[in-house]
């Protein structure tokens, strides 16, 4: 984690580093996922980015870092080094208000606010259909097109959709 | 790969390396599409800690594709090849519920282990759930998927001793750990109408030294198919 304040330029680069899009969620930028960590300047024209993944085995973080690194690379910055850190763990909570409108905007519905790790997972309560908005929808798989997602059906409109699950 | 350190690190990398491979084989072969892509997912997960835990044990391509099978310290459950359906959900009950237990523990303490721990144990937590999902759907289901659930839980008890022997260097309170995961385990079952196994937790010779090297027959065949690739083309990428 980044122990002291950011400077002016450190902010720049961390907006910039924010603003690359997901690579399997395109709608939604890395500082809208929540998965950036913090951004510092260790000595001048380098720089390193912290990143958690979303789950541990999640393919897109090499993409994502690669992202980060042409982008800061763009702007100026002649070293980038991206490393992964997995404390604080990533949870769906860190997800922004913008970032889960767009997620709904896509046709995914967006996760629900999180309980304690253990116990059951609540798959109960309603998540809202993020075509027609009706509550009544089913669960049809635990995972789907990628292991933040599960996959849902609306009883209303009868649409399959995405339901980005909690963690 | 000589002078090999068995390390917690290690040990519980290679659980998690071989159930990965193991579940990855369903590609292709699952029962319904939801559950191709969610055992596939699983599989992910593991092998997102697999690498972790390897790297903290050394480099990670070596100790996955480079070792002997002697040198691989998983329990010897992981192992065990898929069978039907119903005997991978019954491996997946039994590992996900001592996983569940064992990183929660290793979460809160201070170990290298537990930021890994901290992470992976949210994941876990839909492993186990997805494996008692279907525990319940099989057990309490038609006759006959009651008789195979049954039976893939009768065949892997004796595996599930090993689970709760002491790893070396890593501190967790395992008899604690085993009577939770007892108790666990007795009410999913009984809800789902079957039947606790009443066999030993152990065989003579066939479990309980995964963790010192030794492993069941079907190991050798599984690391051949794994690390072929790799080592008749060294360094290959795409």
């Amino acid at each position: 984690m980044v122990t002291t304040a950011p400077t002016p330029l450190e902010e720049k680069l961390l907006a910039l580093a924010g603003s690359v899009p997901d690579p399997e969620l395109p709608v939604l930028t890395l500082a809208e996922l929540g998965v950036l960590r913090g951004v510092r300047l260790t000595s001048p024209g380098r720089v390193e980015v912290q990143l958690t993944p979303t789950y541990t085995g999640c393919p897109a973080i090499e993409a994502m870092s690669a992202d980060i690194e042409r982008v800061l690379h763009d702007n100026g910055v002649a070293q980038v080094e991206v490393r992964t850190v997995l404390s604080p763990p990533w949870t769906t909570d860190a997800i922004t208000p913008e970032g889960r409108r767009k997620l709904a905007a896509f046709g995914i519905a967006p996760p629900r606010p999180t309980g304690p790790a253990d116990g059951p997972v609540p798959v109960a309560l309603a998540i809202r259909c993020p075509h027609c908005g009706s509550t009544d929808t089913t669960l049809l798989s635990r995972f789907s097109s990628t292991a933040c997602k599960a996959l849902r059906r609306c009883e209303s409109c009868r649409e399959p959709f995405d339901h980005f699950k909690e963690l | 790969m000589t002078n090999l350190t068995r390390t917690p690190a290690l040990a519980l990398g290679d659980d998690a390396l071989i159930l990965s491979h193991r579940l990855g084989e369903w590609a292709g072969h699952a029962p319904v599409l939801e559950e191709e892509v969610a055992l596939a997912n699983i599989a992910l997960d593991l092998l997102g800690q697999a690498r972790i835990l390897l790297s903290l044990a050394g480099d990670e391509d070596e100790l996955a594709y480079l070792r002997e099978e002697r040198q691989f310290c998983n329990v010897q459950l992981v192992e065990q090849p898929n069978g039907d359906f119903a005997h991978t959900i019954a491996r997946q009950l039994y590992f996900s519920l001592y996983q569940q237990l064992l990183f929660d523990h290793l979460a809160t303490g201070g170990s290298e282990l537990a930021p890994l721990a901290a992470k992976a144990v949210k994941e876990t937590a839909y492993h186990r759930d997805h494996a008692e999902q279907w525990t319940l759907r099989l057990g309490d289901g038609t006759d006959e998927s009651h008789t195979r659930m049954q039976r893939g839980l009768d065949a892997l008890w004796r595996f599930t001793g090993e689970l709760f022997e002491p790893v070396d260097a890593l501190d967790a309170p395992w008899q604690t750990l085993r009577d939770e995961w007892t108790t666990r385990l007795t009410t999913v079952l009984e809800r789902a109408t079957l039947t606790v196994p009443q066999g030993p937790q152990h065989g003579a010779w066939t479990a309980g030294a995964g963790r010192q090297g030794l492993h069941t027959e079907p190991f050798g065949r599984m690391l051949a198919e794994m690390q072929h690739l790799h080592r008749s083309h060294p360094g290959a990428t795409w």
